[in-house]
């Protein structure tokens, strides 16, 4: 993964709660083969409605997702998460978020912020007043920045860490990388290779 | 491996010695070994998510030169020129094409003559050999443990995490031996040995063990007898299972296309030599099988643990004292639709399936062949044998083994996982009850509703001539031979 530390980008207000990963993503869409593709699954169901907010132009483009309370509750699927990802969001900022949902963001470079009830009203106010209006996370001093507005965030230490090194568990391998290095330089030569291809030996 | 290190001059295990080379990184307060991966085998199934993962993280496959792809589990085995009818399956065929297209990897596509079984393949081509690490999506990896490979079955995030960094996390196994001695007689083969095995320890004795098969009779087994045996080590719910190399082994390597040749043949030969068990090293765990007494072996059930010799009967789930275990024997005959008492051999069969990453290599081909030429199929009964790979297959027909099956009644295939799992078009019409070579007799496995009693290939071949479950036993009784 990236080294997260600040976002910019255009804040989407969703004024919902219990946005549940049924809503997510709903279960048609976890046939496919792939972690990737899923950005027309994001909140499928809701988007048939053309007055829905990822429906207005505005928005288009949008990284930050500011959701009411429960978000990401219900089911494990961690394509809620690639969905969110595919679309292109980087943020979701919300007062709660489904324990199994945060774990899965956390995995795939999705910052899952929790913000207050209130401050997540002042966000909605500040973003509806100017829509398509830039918001700035910063996951270093742990803020959202909007216009003239400031608030703080919440997020787990070792999730926080992971995320400023970039580290998913791929990563914390590799930062043992010389390691894996040092060890191949010690490979004796007549272990397997798949490549080239031979045909036949001797 | 209840201990934490093994180097040092202890006497160590088969599986210790292939652990501490694998060394990267040691864990400390109680976080995993890193142990270094030799070899990864990718299939359609369970790597297009990996590749996906790869993809949103900008990560390359750290060693496309230690990764080799093939399609297995959702080819047809028939019309193999044409496209693929079902739409998923055929996604998933094209996905794993393009993902290895894009990241590098060595892929052998269907109509190529190396595709085939991912666990056929690798043998075939020499690349699996003793002492390395070798790791798949698939939890039949354990078959390349008959090389004294350490073999591990994957999740789809650690094919990753193999993809990425060529490493796995992994926490210590316990060791088991599992000793056979003794001289197995004629019809009764490696595939009795491991079914026997599973009854004796449970589909669940096995877990969090390395099992390691030794004795006379293991040792009097050819790679492909092994290599049935290790594959199933997972039923018994083994992380793996592993055979210790020897004149065999360096008999059936020797100038495979990737084996090692020339001065890399010595200098790997000197180091195999060092893999074997030492005197004195202590497994944790010992289970001990006699092989003069062994029958044919088959199962009755719906987990591979439910197995008894073919001459005996459908056991009574009254004489099970376990509740739990009672009771799965009772759904187990509801499932199979079959009566206590009933003896074995009088089981009629409306399919056999000669082939699966199990049973699917030459020699199970040619020892089927044996059996039935000159007989002709039973009535009503259909045969379905498919080669693990298409090497095996082009192999098989140079010794006129397609003419024996075709001229017996029986489906000549092409390669595949066919009809062991329902992935493909080869599968059991609900009801229909088969005597199938692959490892699995899971409910629904070989189709919905479809009831699967594992055999050996000789075993598979009797019953495809008599009808019901036999061995080549029963043939010499009738005079046919």
């Amino acid at each position: 993964m990236e080294k997260f530390t600040t976002v910019t980008g255009i804040a989407l207000p969703l004024r919902r709660s219990n946005v549940d990963t049924d809503q997510i993503i709903p279960a048609v869409y976890l046939k496919r083969v792939t972690k990737t593709g899923f950005d027309d699954a994001l909140f499928a169901a809701w988007r048939q409605d053309p007055d829905f907010v990822l429906n207005q132009p505005a928005y288009r483009g949008a990284r930050v997702l500011v959701a009411g309370a429960d978000f990401g509750t219900g089911s494990s699927r961690e394509h809620a998460v690639w969905a969110l990802r595919d679309y292109g969001f980087d943020v979701v900022l919300s007062p709660r978020f489904g324990d199994i949902f945060r774990g899965n963001s956390g995995k795939q470079g999705l910052l899952a912020g929790q913000i207050t009830e209130a401050d997540a009203q002042l966000l909605w106010d500040e973003i509806e007043a100017d829509p398509g209006i830039e918001l700035t996370v910063d996951l270093v001093a742990r803020t959202a920045r909007v216009g003239d507005l400031t608030i703080p965030f919440l997020i787990d230490d070792y999730t926080r860490w992971r995320l400023l090194e970039g580290l998913d568990d791929i990563g914390l391998t590799l930062r043992d990388e010389a390691r894996i290095s040092e060890f191949e330089s010690h490979r004796e030569p007549w272990r397997p290779r798949t490549l080239p291809v031979k045909q036949v030996n001797q | 491996m209840t201990d934490a290190t093994f180097t040092g001059t202890r006497p160590r295990t088969l599986a210790e010695k292939v652990w501490d080379k694998h060394l990267v990184a040691k864990g400390e307060d109680g976080t995993p070994d890193l142990i270094y991966i030799d070899l990864h085998l990718v299939h359609e199934v369970t790597s297009p998510q990996a590749f996906d993962g790869l993809r949103l993280a900008g990560r390359p496959v750290r060693r496309p030169d230690l990764t080799i792809a093939t399609e297995d589990h959702n080819t047809p085995t028939l019309a193999i020129d044409r496209p693929i009818a079902d739409p998923t399956s055929r996604t998933q065929i094209e996905t794993l094409r393009r993902n290895c297209e894009e990241f590098g990897i060595r892929l052998h596509s269907l109509g190529d003559i190396e595709q085939g079984i991912v666990h056929v393949v690798g043998p075939q081509l020499g690349l699996t050999q003793p002492g390395i690490t070798v790791v798949c999506g698939d939890s039949h990896t354990s078959t390349h443990g008959a090389f004294g490979a350490m073999a591990l079955g994957i999740g789809t995030s650690e094919v990753e995490h193999v993809m990425a960094t060529q490493t796995l996390p992994l926490q210590p196994f316990k060791t088991m031996a599992i000793t056979v001695d003794g001289t197995l007689r004629p019809g009764v083969t490696a595939k009795d040995i491991i079914l026997a095995v599973i009854a004796k320890i449970g589909t669940g004795g096995g877990q969090g063990y390395v099992l390691e098969y030794r004795g006379s009779a293991i040792r009097d087994l050819s790679m492909e007898g092994r290599m049935t045996i290790c594959n199933m080590s997972i039923e018994a719910g083994a992380r793996a299972g592993m055979v210790a190399p020897d004149a065999t082994t360096y008999a059936y390597l020797k100038g495979r296309a990737h084996a090692p040749s020339g001065q890399d043949w010595d200098d790997a030969v000197a180091y195999w030599d060092t893999l074997p068990t030492d005197d004195g090293a202590v497994f944790d765990a010992e289970v001990v099988l006699d092989a003069d007494s062994l029958e044919p072996f088959v199962t009755w059930g719906t987990n591979p643990g439910q197995g008894v010799s073919l001459s005996e009967t459908v056991p009574d789930p009254a004489g099970i004292v376990d509740a739990n275990e009672r009771a799965a024997a009772e759904r187990a005959l509801d499932y199979m639709d079959l009566t206590a008492g009933t003896p074995m051999k009088e089981i009629r069969v409306d399919t056999v399936f000669l082939g699966s990453c199990t049973n699917s290599r030459v020699e199970d081909l040619r020892a089927a062949a044996e059996i039935v030429k000159g007989h002709s199929l039973a009535d009503g009964v259909r045969m379905l044998v498919v080669p693990g790979s298409a090497r095996v297959r082009i192999e098989a027909e140079a010794e006129g083994l397609d003419k024996v099956f075709t001229d017996f009644g029986a489906e000549w295939r092409f390669a595949g996982c066919s009809m062991c799992l329902g992935m493909n078009p080869d599968q059991l019409a609900p009801g229909e009850r088969c005597a199938s070579t692959s490892n699995r007799n899971f409910e629904g496995r070989q189709g919905k509703g479809g009831r699967t009693h594992l055999v050996s290939p000789l075993v598979a071949a009797a019953t495809a001539i008599r009808g019901t479950l036999s061995s080549p036993w029963d043939l010499i009784q009738d005079g046919d031979n």
